[in-house]
């Protein structure tokens, strides 16, 4: 490119930078101040790039109150609502792509309608369900919970995978031998499976971030809260130190995190097929 | 097949043309469907619509902590919706929501499509670089975000309010955000952007991207101006994608709750109280059940206009269920 063109295109790239420093500044403070030694983080003078690295805010985070166990009880939670999900969801997803039933455009709408659903409006009924079923502080109250929030989306998601691998391929399958389920395993299944990858990010991220019924239904068992609780309350356990919150929430953030590089590129064309091509 | 010679029946009028297929046969091809479906029935059948209907009976029942407690709630007709609508506090939230919502949505409809817009014409680096911070601030947990954010914007050692002393606002020297309303609500509408721009312009961006190069360059060759291409050419292939994209925002901000519960629970004086965060205060501070249930059933219905324009325009672009 010639210094001229070069220069014309510099406001856009200044522009993009200032996007880039602006959309990443909020995770790297998070991740610098997790790392810094304290005196960087109390100095007046903020310091952008830290002086040395050191884990003892991880440790102090770490070593909180029962930070152990609601770490796992989140993994659990999310994890088993997004299995769940996934199963449920691929049956209905294979029903509503290749089957042909009576009822199944009221069936798709009533998915549309419930990914939307208000689920916030509905915390004291759901407490009052929760405490009828005996179900009131126990994970398995938000296990289900986190299933149904994100089952809907799974399902257009899925849907949308399904409809784009071949029903000739199943067919051909079922005329070399194979059953209508076998066709379906030995076939489009391994086609699946980016698709699979991409849809339990998103759910993932959804029931890992729930905070909302969370905060709600579990009140007297402390054992069994989550970590979006415990950290919406870290001033109760920290004060006001920063180092150990952001620590925290950097440990909050990983798995996420981790995910979302390791699955980016389908993620974005999950991203796409998923949520707005239905 | 043409190659069968037996003479067939006649068939009656009206009679199905269809070969009958053996009995059991038939019924396990009809039933597998409804199998498939039977648990996502279920589930929304147990948590959203019952919960639903509960939440209208609520609204309809005097019923506070005692009943929540011993049951036996009374029917008091409308008496709910006529406490919340009469009084000013309600009509306040709901102003303020509206005001929420609009101010969000403008700024990340706005800033994403020039976002995406900018994404288009980078070079590729520069794309990658943008977008993978994108990603990274999409994938960003929302408490972790509303963490970090009660982190820069901390009175003491907080990051903001040393660029803006550096700045030369000086009056900033341990300023507190979150003890002045339209601050406190400036850093949500902040927050809420920052995390909602990166899903509307990696959208935006991916609609951009499907409309072919050459379109663009033979509108230029034809020559067309820069502004004239914009207006003819991105603008209405943005429009189906840009309608859905502000109806989901739209819920989406409107629905937002955790972010404001725990930066300010809806304080200082109110300034952050949203229909959502008022029902929770309702239910949760004043154990109002009855008068929460009454205002999440008008935040059910105002959202179902909402959500009503969002399918038909999403069923309008799909062309089929």
């Amino acid at each position: 490119m010639n210094p001229r063109a070069q220069l014309r295109r510099l406001p856009l790239n200044l522009a993009a930078l200032a996007v880039f420093v602006v959309t990443i500044f909020p995770v790297y403070w998070m991740t610098s101040t997790a790392f810094k030694p304290s005196g960087d983080i109390n100095a007046d003078t903020p310091v952008f790039v830290p002086t040395s690295l050191t884990l003892e805010h991880f440790r102090t985070a770490v070593a909180a109150d029962g930070f152990g166990t609601f770490w796992r009880n989140s993994l659990f939670v999310t994890v088993t609502a997004v299995l769940l999900a996934l199963l449920i969801a691929m049956g209905a997803a294979f029903a509503v792509a290749r089957l042909r039933f009576r009822g199944k455009r009221g069936f798709v709408l009533m998915v549309f309608i419930a990914q939307m659903a208000p689920w916030e409006a509905m915390l004291i009924p759901v407490y009052i369900i929760a405490r009828d079923t005996d179900l009131l502080d126990r994970l398995a109250m938000l296990t289900l919970l986190y299933f149904i929030f994100t089952l809907p989306f799974t399902i257009i998601t899925l849907r949308g995978f399904l409809a784009a691998v071949p029903v000739e391929l199943e067919e051909a399958a079922q005329v070399d031998g194979c059953t209508r389920l076998g066709a379906f395993r030995r076939v489009t299944f391994p086609l699946l499976a980016p698709g699979l990858l991409a849809t339990s990010l998103f759910g993932f991220i959804t029931a890992w971030n729930e905070f909302a019924f969370a905060n709600m239904l579990i009140v007297k068992n402390q054992e069994d809260r989550t970590l979006p609780v415990w950290l919406s309350s870290f001033s109760n356990t920290f004060g006001t130190d920063w180092g150990a919150t952001m620590a925290a929430s950097t440990l909050f953030a990983l798995p996420v995190l981790i995910l979302f590089l390791v699955l980016q590129r389908r993620v974005t064309t999950g991203f796409v097929s998923g949520s707005v091509k239905g | 097949m043409t190659l069968s010679t037996a003479p067939r029946k006649v068939r009656a009028p009206g009679q199905e043309l269809r070969r009958p297929a053996a009995p059991g046969r038939r019924r396990s091809v009809v039933l597998w469907p409804y199998l498939l479906i039977a648990p996502t029935v279920l589930g929304v059948v147990f948590l959203l619509v019952y919960p639903l209907l509960r939440n209208v009976q609520l609204s309809f029942q005097n019923f506070g902590l005692a009943e929540l407690i011993r049951g036996g709630a009374e029917f008091v007709g409308f008496d709910n919706y006529r406490e919340l609508l009469t009084g000013q506090e309600f009509w306040d939230v709901v102003q303020r929501t509206l005001i929420w919502t609009t101010v969000n949505v403008v700024l990340i409809v706005a800033l994403a499509t020039l976002v995406a817009l900018m994404l288009q014409r980078l070079g590729r680096t520069m794309r990658i670089l943008v977008m993978s911070a994108l990603a990274l601030a999409w994938a960003t947990p929302i408490l972790a975000a509303t963490t970090i954010f009660q982190w820069l914007f901390a009175s003491r050692l907080g990051v903001v309010n040393w660029v803006l002393v550096q700045l030369g606002f000086e009056s900033y020297e341990g300023y507190s955000w979150f003890a002045d309303g339209t601050a406190t609500f400036s850093i949500l509408v902040i927050l809420v952007v920052w995390q909602s721009v990166p899903f509307a312009a990696i959208t935006i961006y991916s609609a951009l991207t499907t409309v072919p190069a050459e379109i663009y360059e033979s509108a230029r060759l034809d020559g067309a101006s820069d502004w004239r291409m914009f207006r003819s050419l991105t603008v209405p292939i943005l429009r189906p994608i840009f309608g859905l994209v502000l109806c989901l925002e739209v819920i989406w901000v409107f629905k937002c709750f955790p972010q404001i519960w725990v930066i300010s629970e809806g304080g200082p004086n109110d300034a952050t109280t949203t229909l959502p965060v008022y029902a929770y205060q309702v239910a949760v501070s004043q154990q109002h059940y009855d008068l929460q249930a009454a205002s999440s059933t008008i935040t059910v219905l105002l959202l179902a206009v909402i959500l009503f324009v969002y399918l038909r325009q999403l069923f309008r672009q799909e062309g089929e269920l």
